[in-house]
């Protein structure tokens, strides 16, 4: 499906260069005309062309003298939400159109410091809000596969660039499923950290408990490759964990036959027949493989939606609180006195999705109401990470859809944010529990839209994750 | 629980924000569909669960606080919609006439 790039990984696109066989400055405009000729996808929202090519060539010098990094030439996109220093960085929101940040982003200057080059900023969904990239100030993006469908959100652009080869890679934020499901409905790998892996430095805060940043790739070598260089502590990150970060990439194969649990309460009516034969097809070739695959309950599940639009919205109310139009970022031009101000800039600056989330949020958390929304959500948070700790007493890995559905249509279910949000019911669970989290394509409906598999393991555990998926990837004919 | 209209109202005010009266009439329908699903959370007996606000146990210690360069005048009020050489400039706080 990939035409290009031609290259299977970071690791060829490295030896390619190493032996002349392939000119970096040439590949990288090569990822320019195509970013041109796919315009119509929306999947940038800038594009840094001419510094893309400098840094091309002086990578390109660097890979001739043996100094490059390890990311030497990898041509990486990297979602709006996460700020490089004097580069625009809008959030997917006019209230932040034209804001320059001050400093780059943790994830983002580690790759570049291992001389990856950023080729521009993805479109995404308003601050990360949403499940179908419908919700961005700039437009919607459009599903590489089949144009008439989302490609998923909140990370759509980075997905949609990723399938349509507009870049090697990109880096996307997953708060309820944001790099899993876009990576799930566009047929590219997608992971989700442990909760603080890597530092949020230099991301726009959506919902600080539960805000991971994570690669998306379309191979998954590159995937543990970026994850590797992104994860570890920050001392700009007080919540990034101080664990030592294994080298993910240097071996991705394992003998090692895991236990691999289902969960029965994923597989209920909603979920699309070819997605539950695909799991099928999945759980019969591990058990021929002398996997243990075994059943297991997380009966919470079909809570996770309820606590987690709770808890997200309240935290978001909070963290959307400093959009002002004070000291950055749009300001209304009517005028009236600093609270006119205030409510003026919110109004017209904010999006639908937002505003309603900021509301609920506020609600949630007001007086009266914060025993019976938030601190009861808070409780059943509990109960589902505690779900998870016990399967992950019997299982190594839970095997999942990622979603219920392929991608669905563009403006399906834009009117109707309940049916939106229940969109995410296979993957809020990670983030409500902190656990790492990866979706791979394997297969396709009989719509020829991609089906995306999903695994789960314990907190810190992303290597399993990487080499069991990994062993599927290579071994499993979908 | 179901929110009216006026609560919607009161509580968008409390986040600074202001709808129409077209869109508070959409707004409260979707809050409401959406609260109810909510209550689903009520089925589960949570007396004796602890709340859980933050996923992972690991802590980082606190680091040594030195005084290290932090952002400039000049860079806090780049991004400023209105300002003058020194201060953001906002609509006048006291003396409302």
């Amino acid at each position: 499906m990939n035409p290009f790039p031609h290259y299977s990984s970071h690791k060829e696109k490295l030896k390619l260069l190493s032996s002349g066989s392939l000119n970096l400055e040439e590949n990288v405009r090569q990822f320019i005309g195509r970013i041109e000729q796919n315009i119509h996808l929306n999947c940038y929202l800038q594009v840094y062309k001419e510094e893309a090519i400098a840094r091309a060539q002086e990578i390109s010098n660097k890979i001739t003298n043996g100094t490059g990094g390890k990311a030497a030439g990898m041509v990486v996109a990297i979602k709006d939400v996460l700020s490089i220093k004097d580069k625009v960085t809008s959030s997917g929101s006019k209230i932040l159109s034209g804001f320059l940040p001050l400093y780059t982003a943790t994830a983002v200057q580690r790759l570049i410091d291992e001389d990856a080059i950023i080729i521009g900023k993805t479109n995404c969904d308003e601050f990360a809000m949403g499940s179908s990239n419908e919700n961005s100030a700039f437009g919607k993006v459009l599903n590489p596969v089949d144009e008439s469908c989302v490609p998923g959100g909140s990370s759509g652009g980075s997905a949609a660039a990723v399938t349509a080869g507009l870049c090697d890679a990109a880096l996307g934020t997953d708060t309820g499923g944001s790099i899993r499901q876009p990576a799930a409905f566009c047929g590219i790998f997608g992971l989700k950290p442990t909760y603080s892996r890597v530092s949020r430095y230099g991301l726009t805060a959506f919902a600080s408990s539960f805000d991971t940043i994570g690669p998306m790739t379309n191979n998954l070598y590159d995937l543990a490759l970026i994850l590797e260089l992104i994860a570890g502590t920050d001392e700009r990150d007080a919540s990034s964990a101080p664990l030592p970060v294994p080298r993910y990439s240097v071996n991705l194969t394992s003998e090692e036959k895991l236990t691999i649990a289902i969960p029965r309460e994923y597989f209920t009516a909603g979920l699309q027949s070819e997605i539950r034969d695909k799991v099928e097809e999945l759980k019969s070739f591990l058990s021929v493989q002398g996997y243990d695959v075994i059943d297991v309950d997380l009966p919470m599940t079909e809570y996770a939606i309820a606590a987690y639009y709770v808890l997200i919205t309240a935290e978001a109310s909070s963290n959307l609180a400093r959009y002002d139009g004070a000291r950055y970022g749009f300001r209304t031009a009517t005028s009236g006195n600093i609270s006119d101000m205030y409510t003026q800039s919110r109004t017209e600056g904010l999006g639908k999705e937002v505003k309603r989330r900021i509301v609920l949020g506020t609600y949630v958390l007001s007086s009266g109401y914060y025993d019976a929304y938030y601190a009861k959500a808070q409780k059943i948070r509990r109960l589902i990470k505690e779900d998870f700790d016990k399967a992950f007493q019997k299982a190594d890995i839970i095997l999942t859809p990622t979603t219920p559905t392929t991608a669905f249509k563009l403006g399906e279910k834009s009117d109707n944010p309940l049916e939106m949000y229940l969109s995410d019911i296979y993957t809020t669970g990670a983030n409500l529990a902190g656990i790492p989290g990866i979706s791979i394509p394997l297969g396709k409906d009989s719509r020829g839209l991609p089906i995306g598999i999903q695994f789960l393991t314990k907190q810190f555990n992303e290597e399993n994750l990487l080499k069991f998926s990994n062993f599927v990837v290579q071994n499993f004919k979908s | 629980m179901s929110v009216t209209i006026e609560q919607v109202k009161y509580t968008a005010a409390l986040a600074r924000l202001q709808f129409s009266d077209e869109e508070l009439v959409k707004l409260s329908e979707d809050l409401n569909q959406i609260l109810k699903y909510m209550d689903k959370m009520n089925e589960i007996d949570t007396s004796d669960v602890e709340p859980l606000s933050y996923p992972v146990d690991v802590r980082k210690p606190l680091r040594e606080d030195e005084v290290l360069p932090g952002v400039t005048r000049e860079e806090a009020l780049r991004n400023a919609p209105e300002h003058d050489e020194k201060f953001f400039k906002v609509p006048k706080v006291i003396n409302q006439s």
